[in-house]
């Protein structure tokens, strides 16, 4: 068995003391940022970066995706515990499991929450290390064609996800795409839009860009209107659930599970959507639909099972296709980047103990998130009583920090505050922040592909529709806009974001 | 949903048009090359056009039809401060050394609250420092100096 003689690799890898160790770093802060709302992943991923450069690549990488998942996690913590999602995708887990909280019932939200994360961690993991090889062989074929109109494909299809207005997402891809160009331009060297400032050459650091609009403009926004958290927090008893309980989130679990696992490797917010969708199946097949939003615990255990299924298996384009689903992912690829690697199909085959590796850390990781949720929950809950007034000034300070040590250069870190005001405009106005962090790191491989694919076919436009794999991904691409756009389409997909509020 | 003129529409389909124009102009001034071989200028004026036209259809629709987001209030101060605070750090972090950045940083971004006290704030930069010190200096071992050239180190 092929697949045995991977996984056996993998946790050979994972298993290493460092590995462990640093796994266990990542999910801890990724449980404690997913907890604290106000800092979200995106952020802390962006502000770790730099300080993973001296890790062996492996290491790095089992960190960051631990941050990752780690986050889903702890979301549900305080969505459960204090109805305020500390990530998006959690938003829906709060609408059941706060009431269940308030009925006194929080140890078996917050049990069935971490069960489902469990189990759904597990299967989604298996379905990674399955998924993952013979994609990857596919995409071993495609040339700059393929590769153009793939990305395009992956930047359209998260705008489809994104909340709100269409036209605003693809705007604000259009601006990241624009962004990337910054610095020199890859096959003359021509620096482009630098103002004569040495310090541009190399381009705007997608850190910055990345601590700006999640984690500057984020902070903008929780200053708008300061109120003292209403931390009402009940002692956390009975995390066992009752025979009755265990039974009735047996079906949500696998159901959640595979809906995450099929979603979460869409672009751009797949995750979000699995949780929603998990949800509404739930309630749709529920036979005690009234109970729904008084505390059932299947609306608690689907979305959960869901997220965490899609957390893993959006690892699944960026390890076959080097194409990140989510922002986090997006950092991702600037990490393997920073180690000399360039994500993409061939790191299966050059780099099998990293991408092996990375996968059963997933699985060892999921472990420690049980291990660390359940019996420590009152530690996260007291973390809920750190005021604001702490938590942003650290914030702040680790960022112009973080970012100052990528490379010696106060340019990184005024670009900070240039993008956090410009986010914090832009997300004001309803434009979502992630489509541009997509677009700015996809930009390049879109320059790069089309004027390489252009060179091959002697300047004919035409080859992006006459080799059949572009064709038909340009073809998905145009769907996926139509869709987006289409009033009908649109109206639904209000509905079911309404409910995020 | 109630939709009519909507103030964040066009601001944000105006930035986009602004900044997508600004691509654009920009981009004129380098070389643009032949679709065999696309110059410098060729994406960035390509990109830059589409943002402008989509900014520009934003603008459109926040008049006839736009979207109603309540624009809510804007902290001045929290901005103020904090521009302030990180550009201060870019600023100084080399001449000053890491320490006394690091305070006078994290001492200007906790005024950003306005329920701040005076107290809690020299409390909060003093405890910053320390643990950003331990963390970054002594732990992740991060080549900038305590102190810097500007105090005569």
């Amino acid at each position: 068995m092929e697949l045995l003689d991977n996984l056996a690799l993998g946790f050979s890898t994972a298993l290493l003391v460092q590995n462990v160790l640093y796994c266990f770093v990542g999910v801890l802060l990724g449980t404690a940022v997913g907890v604290l709302p106000g800092i979200g992943p995106t952020a802390t991923v962006a502000m770790l970066l730099p300080i993973t450069f001296s890790f062996e690549p492996v290491t790095a990488l089992i960190m960051l995706a631990g941050i990752y998942y780690g986050a889903q996690y702890g979301g549900s913590t305080t969505a459960i515990l204090i109805n305020l999602p500390g990530e998006s995708s959690a938003a829906v887990t709060a609408l059941d499991g706060h009431v269940m909280a308030r009925q006194g019932r929080a140890g078996a939200a917050l049990a069935a929450a971490a069960v489902g994360s469990f189990i759904a961690g597990t299967v989604a993991t298996v379905a990674l290390a399955v998924a993952a090889p013979p994609l990857a062989r596919v995409a071993l074929e495609f040339g700059p064609a393929e590769y153009f109109s793939l990305v395009l494909l992956g930047l359209i299809v998260s705008i489809a996800l994104a909340r709100g207005s269409a036209l605003k997402a693809l705007a604000m891809i259009a601006l990241g795409v624009l962004l990337g160009t910054v610095g020199q331009d890859i096959y003359t060297g021509t620096p482009r839009f630098v103002f004569e400032q040495r310090e541009l050459y190399g381009g705007i650091d997608f850190v910055s860009v990345a601590v700006g609009m999640f984690g500057v403009a984020e902070i903008l926004r929780n200053l708008e209107n300061e109120q003292t958290r209403t931390a009402i927090v009940s002692k956390v008893k009975n995390l066992w659930p009752t025979r009755e309980d265990r039974r009735r989130i047996v079906g949500p679990i696998a159901r959640g599970t595979g809906l995450g696992a099929a979603l979460g490797v869409l672009p751009g917010g797949g995750h979000v959507l699995a949780s929603f969708t998990s949800y509404a199946v739930e309630k749709r097949i529920s036979k005690r639909k009234e109970e729904f939003g008084n505390g059932a615990i299947e609306g608690v255990a689907g979305p959960e099972s869901a997220n965490n299924a899609a957390a893993q298996t959006s690892f699944i384009p960026l390890l076959t296709l080097g194409l990140p689903a989510h922002p986090v992912m997006a950092l991702m690829v600037g990490a393997f980047i920073v180690h000399g690697i360039t994500p993409g199909p061939n790191v299966i085959t050059d780099e099998p103990e990293l991408f092996w590796g990375l996968i059963a850390s997933m699985w060892i990781g999921n472990v420690l998130l049980v291990l660390l949720n359940l019996p420590l929950i009152g530690v996260w809950v007291r973390m809920l009583r750190i005021p604001y007034q702490v938590l942003f000034p650290m914030i702040i300070l680790f960022a112009a920090i973080g970012t100052y040590s990528l490379s010696f250069n106060a340019y990184d870190v005024y670009a900070i505050v240039f993008f956090g005001i410009l986010g914090y405009i832009l997300i004001k106005c309803g434009c979502e922040p992630a489509p541009l962090l997509l677009g700015f790191v996809l930009g390049p491989l879109v320059e790069e592909n089309l004027r390489r694919a252009l060179i091959i076919s002697r300047g004919d436009a035409s080859v992006f529709l006459t080799r059949p794999i572009s064709a038909v991904l340009l073809a998905l691409a145009a769907a996926a806009l139509v869709i987006a756009v289409l009033p009908a389409i649109r109206k639904r997909r209000e509905v079911v974001f309404a409910e995020d509020e | 949903m109630e939709r009519r003129r909507s103030f964040p529409d066009v601001l944000a389909g105006g930035v986009f048009v602004l900044i997508g124009g600004a691509f654009v102009a920009g981009s004129l001034g380098y070389e643009l090359g032949t679709p065999l071989r696309m110059g410098p200028g060729a994406f960035p004026l390509l990109v830059g056009a589409i943002l402008a036209a989509l900014g520009l259809a934003i603008v459109v629709k926040g008049l006839v039809a736009g979207e109603m987001i309540s624009f809510g209030p804007i902290p001045w101060r929290a901005i103020g401060v904090i521009v302030l605070a990180v550009v201060f750090f870019g600023f100084t972090v080399r001449g000053l050394g890491f320490v006394p950045t690091s305070a006078v940083t994290a001492l200007l971004t906790t005024l950003a609250s306005s329920r701040v006290r005076p107290l809690t704030a020299v409390a909060v930069a003093a405890g910053l420092t320390v643990a950003s010190t331990l963390i970054f200096v002594v732990g992740l071992q991060l080549r900038i100096p305590l102190w810097g050239p500007w105090l005569g180190f």
